[in-house]
């Protein structure tokens, strides 16, 4: 019982990180209509900048995590004016090859200025806290709650908003949104912008539990793609409720199936449910 | 009957598109389709050529239920079909696009073309000469061998004939054929589809230019909502209240 | 037309060239480099025909070239196999494979089919990994034989092996010469130009799509076989996403949907990195973005802009010729591929 209470709180920590992935990718997708391949990149990149804050230039972490979202941001809308937007008309396939071009730059480029090694990021939250005859690191709370204020936030940001209304806007109706006067470009920028800064923020709350090192953001993009199918393309409640159903099933997989073969899970789901239904979960129409 | 539609259905989600539509195309006929946007012409279309599966009713040619065949089965039975988008392939010669249209009526396969078969090359010869054929039935002599994208607006519209052709049909749908071209070359493709019908090949078409559906069509099915709401020839059709009403908005000729 | 004499002229020109190649360097390294590079090339094959001439951007091959290298060093290594026997079986392991997870993933499209061959490969790959007892998990395959005698003819020395995968490259491009100039071929572009369109013309789109699907998981299966037998060596990694990735860039570079395209980017990119050997590990930094750059300026590679470039010049001179200024405004060009609304 306590260990599965125990995986269950696991499953809400790893969860969070998928979902706040998950997030940034299935916004760029319900604007661009692209499967932004680079995502994983963003999010690699966003654990070496919070580290580099914090180790060379002794930021705080919270400070860190600020800078990290700004310049993957950043990074983000300068893959959106130099790249997907020049290729905006061009077959579906070579938005697909230009955005692994990205990736195989940004992993290199990490290679080159940080090296290959692994590296381990200090947190401020390393204490073990005791709660309900449960054990953990404050830091795994810290991630549940900070991802969560983050959804809400989000969440605010594109109900309550103007700017927030017109993504939602653009990514129910482009041409609908380019007519009554939604500036399409700047709203695809903000969206990268914002897809950058949910990839920083989740893999800088995760990298004190994981690691950083060139290829982390690998699996965690290719389970974000898993999960924006299985909650349906551009859907945003799909998106978090995914991310929540992959952290569960993985961290019950890890103790009662095998723990070698966790990582798998995501991918048999994902073959399963697209033999079942090609177009995924809650296709919008058919194309 | 040579072609026609039963009580033809078909409901996306909660809406329906097409509404217990019985419809009869007239063999050696110009037969068309009117009807506002959105009253489920294209789905019409889609629903015959195998697209879509209707959600009831059937489609039956020539005493044949047709209604669930996939589309490369329903060309296979001689029914042929263009889009509003053209869809061809721009970075290759016209030739090269018909070409590959008679390929339904060609049997040679991956070995064939491994081995470089006897019959890959008759059949390889036989699609040349179908596609020549077409190409000067369609009047495209002279661009045979222009890329596509170099071509007008209304060549690519006969290439999008001559691919049609190319399969050997006997009953071609046309969609919006005409859309995007100068009214000259409208009268041009208007002749063509004439030569189509004296060839033996019926027409069925999807058009908003009035004026030319008027003068053209032997038999005019009128939808509206996905409803059909008026069927028959263009004299009937223009003095329909229930027409006049729902579409031409008073005016004949719009 | 020039084209066409030119062609008749380089063809057996290259052919001579990789013939006599050995005795004209001499030197044992550069033969294992241009080996190594023949062996890509059959894969890059592969894929340039389900994703250049069909449309679908396959991400798993890395994982079918590790399948045909695991088959075949498995079955030699392990089951103690004649070496032919167990290269055959290697390739009817992989088709198999690939004909079954073609019969699934085909019924996706575009981005999902990206994505799920993106999962296939990976699940591929992880399996080799972490399946100890029978892959050696991390610590690879050791021992793989060299390919066994043929007759009185051995593949021990470099050379001996050099001349064998030629041979089978050149076969290779043979029958995908005569595929994509062949009715089959045709039918493939139909469907990477328009699956309805080609729907409409009666092909049966699942059919061929499947058909292309397993011809391509032969060719990766085929390349990794090589690769196996050629290094001795294998390790999880050849199953890696990042040979896919190679894989593509030797495409893209070299020209996606064109028949040389494959030889042009293998032959430049391979020997690029291995003058660059001090780059090994970054050469992602520049492939990464020569990659992105090809695509959004030059979609058709080298090849493929060559191929335009003729394509528009013989244009020009019909142009001239019929003095017509229409004609002249030349509009073709390689970007051009988006349809007409």
């Amino acid at each position: 019982m306590e260990i599965l209470v125990q995986q269950l709180f696991n499953g809400l920590t790893i969860g969070s990180v998928y979902a706040l992935v998950a997030l940034g990718l299935t916004l760029v997708y319900g604007i661009l209509h692209i499967p932004n391949f680079a995502h994983g990149a963003l999010y690699m990149m966003g654990g070496y900048i919070t580290l580099m804050m914090m180790v060379q230039y002794g930021l705080h972490y919270w400070l860190a995590i600020l800078v990290s979202v700004i310049v993957v941001g950043l990074i983000g809308v300068l893959m959106e004016r130099l790249v997907f937007y020049p290729l905006r008309h061009a077959p579906p396939i070579h938005d697909k090859i230009a955005a692994i071009g990205i990736l195989l730059f940004l992993e290199a480029f990490a290679q080159f200025i940080w090296g290959a090694d692994y590296q381990t990021m200090p947190t401020p939250y390393g204490q073990v806290v005791q709660l309900f005859g449960l054990t953990f690191t404050m830091q795994r709370l810290l991630i549940i709650i900070a991802a969560i204020a983050v959804m809400v936030l989000l969440y605010l940001f594109l109900k309550k908003t103007f700017t927030g209304a017109s993504i939602i806007a653009m990514s129910q109706d482009r041409d609908g949104a380019n007519l009554v006067g939604i500036n399409t470009n700047r709203v695809a920028m903000l969206t990268f912008l914002i897809s950058g800064g949910l990839a920083a923020i989740a893999s800088s709350l995760a990298a004190p539990i994981n690691l950083v090192f060139p290829g982390m953001g690998q699996l965690v993009i290719l389970k974000a793609f898993v999960i924006i199918i299985l909650g349906g393309m551009g859907s945003i409640p799909g998106a978090i409720i995914g991310g929540y159903i992959l952290g569960f099933s993985e961290s019950l997989g890890a103790t009662y199936i095998s723990n070698d073969y966790k990582d798998i899970i995501a991918f048999i789901l994902l073959v399963v449910i697209l033999s079942v239904k090609p177009t995924g979960l809650f296709a919008k129409g058919g194309h | 009957m040579f072609l026609e539609t039963k009580s033809l259905s078909k409901k996306f989600g909660g809406l329906t598109a097409v509404n217990n539509v019985d419809f009869t195309v007239e063999k050696g006929k110009i037969n068309a389709i009117i009807g506002p946007n959105g009253a489920g012409k294209s789905t019409f279309f889609n629903l015959i050529s195998g697209f879509h599966p209707p959600s009831s009713g059937s489609i039956i040619l020539k005493g044949q239920d047709i209604t669930r065949l996939p589309p490369n089965k329903i060309a296979e039975m001689g029914i042929a079909r263009t889009f509003q988008t053209t869809n061809l392939f721009e970075q290759s010669t016209v030739l090269d696009n018909v070409v590959v249209g008679h390929r339904l009526r060609t049997k040679s396969n991956l070995l064939d073309a491994v081995l470089r078969t006897k019959r890959l090359k008759r059949e390889e010869e036989q699609c040349r000469e179908k596609a020549l054929e077409v190409i000067r039935f369609t009047g495209l002599e002279k661009v045979a061998g222009k890329l596509v994208g170099s071509l007008t607006q209304e060549e690519k519209k006969r290439t999008a004939f001559a691919l049609a052709l190319a399969t050997e049909p006997e009953i071609v749908f046309l969609d919006e054929p005409a859309a995007g071209v100068n009214p000259d070359e409208t009268e041009g493709l208007a002749q063509l589809m004439k030569k189509m019908v004296d060839k033996g090949i019926t027409v069925c078409l999807i058009e908003h230019k009035m004026q030319m559906i008027m003068k053209l069509a032997d038999k005019i099915m009128v939808l509206n909502y996905g409803e059909k709401i008026a069927e028959g020839t263009a004299e009937e059709i223009q003095n329909d209240p229930a027409v006049i009403k729902a579409y031409l908005g008073g005016s004949a000729s719009a | 037309m020039a084209k066409i004499i030119n062609k008749r002229f380089i063809i057996p020109v290259l052919i001579l060239f990789a013939i006599v190649f050995p005795f004209v360097t001499q030197n044992d390294y550069f033969i294992h480099v241009m080996t190594l590079s023949f062996i890509w090339m059959i894969g890059v094959y592969g894929l340039n025909l389900l994703a250049g001439y069909t449309g679908y951007l396959s991400l798993a091959h890395a994982g079918f070239f590790a399948v045909g290298a695991y088959s075949l060093g498995l079955l030699t290594v392990k089951a103690q196999m004649n070496f032919w026997l167990a290269f055959v079986l290697a390739l009817i392991i992989t088709s198999v494979l690939g004909f079954l997870i073609g019969l699934i993933a085909l019924r996706t499209k575009e981005h999902f089919f990206a994505i799920y061959t993106l999962c296939v490969g990976y699940i591929l790959y992880l399996i080799i990994d972490k399946w100890d007892s029978l892959t050696e998990g991390v610590r690879g395959l050791i021992g793989i034989p060299a390919p066994g005698n043929i007759g009185p003819i051995s593949f021990e020395t470099p050379l001996s092996q050099y001349y064998l995968v030629l041979a089978i490259l050149l076969v290779v491009i043979l029958i995908i010469y005569r595929i994509v100039h062949s009715l089959t071929g045709r039918t493939y572009i139909a469907i990477r130009n328009s699956e309805d369109l080609a729907q409409t013309i009666g092909i049966s789109t699942m059919k061929n799509k499947l058909e292309v699907f397993v011809l391509s998981t032969f060719f990766a299966g085929l390349s990794g076989a090589l690769y196996a037998s050629f290094i001795r060596f294998i390790g999880p990694d050849i199953g890696n996403i990042v040979i896919t990735f190679d894989l593509l860039t030797y495409l893209l570079i070299g020209g996606i949907g064109t028949l040389s395209g494959p030889i042009v980017g293998t032959v430049l990119v391979v020997w690029i990195s291995q003058q660059l050997q001090f780059l090994q590990d970054y050469r992602m930094l520049i492939f990464g973005p020569i990659l992105t750059l090809l695509v959004i300026f030059y979609p058709r590679g080298i090849a493929g802009s060559i191929a335009g470039w003729n394509v528009k010049r013989a244009e020009k001179k019909i142009a001239k010729a019929q003095q017509d200024e229409r004609f002249s405004q030349s509009p073709i060009s390689a970007e051009n591929q988006v349809k007409e609304g």
